[in-house]
């Protein structure tokens, strides 16, 4: 049996801001058609991981491979070229513009690559979200914050990604359109896409992802199986807890 | 004063606003996707004026070796930025548009006979010529940059107005031109006196604007510099670098700047300093939008050219002081009625 090729494997990332180390040493490895999870509390280095690998943030020391290819520094263009899509935290969408531009806009990178099929992925990013649909005409910036969400997540799809980073999809959401996410991204998982999450909602994470990774003081404390972390003591009790029934039911 | 002049009057100003407007509208445009206060939009016009002056003198226009040379040093730039990562398709396209596109342009213009040509042929001759230097300068001095404030930039946008006004008396030599109209023609309409290069401002005006219009409202590229305007992180996720950005709209500058300085020259004699003035009021009119507002900026650049030609009559030593001094109460309006801290971006 062959192990498929990661879609991204990362070995002893550093990352810093000035002279500070906030991520050192994390290494983690995303294979193709599967959820990774990071999640870690407030501080931990997960969103300057994400932002390193897309480019955004300069990185200090590591390797980063792409499709076991390495790259070198990466840079945001030469990322969106790999195929890879970041769904930033703080959605970053063009708010004066409709929905509609939004999504068109995310498809600009394949537009220049010579793909003339962005219509056609509307229209599946309007049938995983029926609510953009509605709204196509609405300007961004008078979405709540679930349809926020869900804009950013259907902007970042009509690239096309291989891969798709999300940071902290449920930040600010209610439990119900959270559930709705986290839905979808299984779907995508089915549809073959990669997905690299980045939680701090740990329960919800863990229940969808096949891999989990937990970040502390920028650098992994402890890796394995979802399923395996999920029971793991030290784990319910920094990021689980014991009494949250109801959460867990609206994750499940 | 008669109602002819008075009507005489007004036309003027219309005629100077629309030039003025299609300044103001590319100085808010270079404004929003690149935070850039683009004071060397004005030497645009006079390169675009005194190139159409040399061409229909039958010389080869001294931007040309402008344009090789940038060109030239664009490449070696191009060459240097990929001297890790040898992306060939990009070297490629950087040699054909900044070595091979001059070199034929320059033959071009060495085989045809110039004076003969009709204007129309000119006046796109000169367009092929100037307007490609706006994506080369903002690669040359603006792209290494684009993460500086809007201070530094606005610096650097001054300096490099003193270097092209520099250059521009080096190929231009200190004499001033005026070139023909694009038309004869004389209308006339009651009691007032139409000219035909007037009505050929107004129409190519509208034309550039419903142009911008269909452009940034329909088509992708368009949508894209809109979308750099309104959240440069976000759209750089997509895909749409800064460098792309900044240069598409200083092409769009520039084939604005040439297109006024085409107008521009049949109506008053054009040295090689003479862009400043002009692009300064594009800029008056520009801030009356608040070098945000497009439908603003071009009332305020009627207001402006109206101005302009009335004081030119009632007081002629004044009209460039009255024009400058819109701007007082304009600021001063606009820092009593906003509310609110503005943000940084």
């Amino acid at each position: 049996m062959t192990i498929p090729t990661p879609v991204l494997q990362v070995e002893d990332l550093a990352v810093c801001y000035g002279k500070v180390e906030a991520v050192s040493g994390v290494s983690l490895t995303v294979p193709p058609a599967s959820i990774v999870t990071v999640i870690g509390p407030n501080g931990a280095g997960k969103t300057t991981t994400l932002s390193a690998l897309m480019g955004l943030l300069p990185v200090r020391a590591g390797t980063i491979r792409v499709d076991g290819q390495p790259v070198g520094t990466p840079e945001v263009s030469q990322m969106v070229d790999h195929g890879i899509a970041l769904v930033p935290e703080s959605r970053e969408l063009f708010g004066s513009m409709s929905i509609e531009d939004n999504l068109v806009l995310g498809a600009f990178h394949r537009h220049r690559q010579g793909a003339r099929d962005s219509r056609q992925t509307m229209e599946q990013v309007y049938d995983l979200f029926p609510r953009l649909r509605e709204r196509r005409t609405q300007a961004a910036g008078t979405l709540s914050g679930g349809e926020r969400q869900m804009l950013a997540v259907g902007r970042a799809l009509m690239a096309k990604p291989r891969l798709l980073m999300l940071d902290e999809p449920s930040l600010g959401l209610a439990p119900l359109i959270v559930r709705d996410i986290f839905r979808i991204l299984v779907d995508l998982r089915q549809a073959g896409i990669a997905i690299l999450l980045v939680e701090q909602n740990a329960r919800a994470a863990l229940q969808v992802a096949d891999h989990g990774y937990v970040l502390e003081n920028g650098t992994v404390r402890m890796d394995g199986p979802a399923e395996t972390l999920r029971h793991d003591p030290r784990v319910i009790e920094s990021y689980l807890g014991l009494n949250s029934k109801h959460q867990q039911m609206l994750a499940s | 004063m008669d109602p002819s002049i008075m009507l005489f009057l007004a036309q003027d100003g219309i005629t100077n606003g629309a030039i003025y407007t299609i300044l103001a509208l590319a100085l808010v445009m270079v404004f929003a996707v690149t935070r850039i206060i683009f004071i060397p939009q004005g030497e645009f016009l006079a390169w675009g004026a005194l190139s159409m002056a040399t061409v229909e003198a039958g010389h080869v226009p001294g931007t040309l070796w402008v344009l090789l040379l940038a060109g030239g040093l664009v490449f070696v730039l191009d060459l240097w930025s990929q001297r890790q990562r040898r992306d060939r398709r990009a070297l490629l396209r950087s040699a054909g548009w900044n070595v091979a596109y001059p070199l034929v342009l320059a033959g071009l213009l060495s085989l045809l006979p110039l004076a003969a040509l009709p204007q129309a042929v000119q006046a796109l001759l000169v367009m092929l010529v100037v307007v490609p230097l706006g994506p080369m300068l903002y690669r040359l001095a603006f792209q290494p940059l684009a993460e500086a404030s809007v201070l530094v930039l606005l610096i650097v946008a001054v300096s490099i107005h003193f270097l092209l006004v520099g250059v521009g008396l080096l190929i231009f030599g200190p004499e001033g031109s005026r070139t023909q109209p694009f038309s004869e023609a004389q209308l006339e309409l009651g009691s007032l006196l139409v000219g035909g290069h007037t009505l050929v401002v107004m129409a190519a005006s509208l034309l550039l604007i419903g142009g911008l219009y269909l452009f940034f409202g329909r088509s992708l590229y368009g949508k894209a510099l809109r979308a750099t305007a309104v959240n440069r992180n976000g759209a750089r996720l997509m895909g749409i670098s800064p460098a792309l950005a900044g240069r598409l709209t200083f092409l769009l500058a520039a084939l604005i700047g040439v297109m006024a300085g085409l107008m521009f020259a049949p109506l008053s004699t054009v040295y090689y300093d003479s862009g400043f003035l002009v692009g300064l009021k594009g800029f008056v009119a520009a801030i009356i939008g608040g070098l945000g507002s497009y439908p603003l900026a071009a009332g305020g650049a009627l207001l402006v050219g109206l101005l302009e030609s009335f004081s030119s009559f009632w007081a002629s030593a004044f009209k460039d002081v009255l024009v400058f001094t819109l701007i007082l109460p304009v600021l001063m309006a606009r820092s009593i009625l906003s509310h609110g801290v503005e943000d940084d971006e």
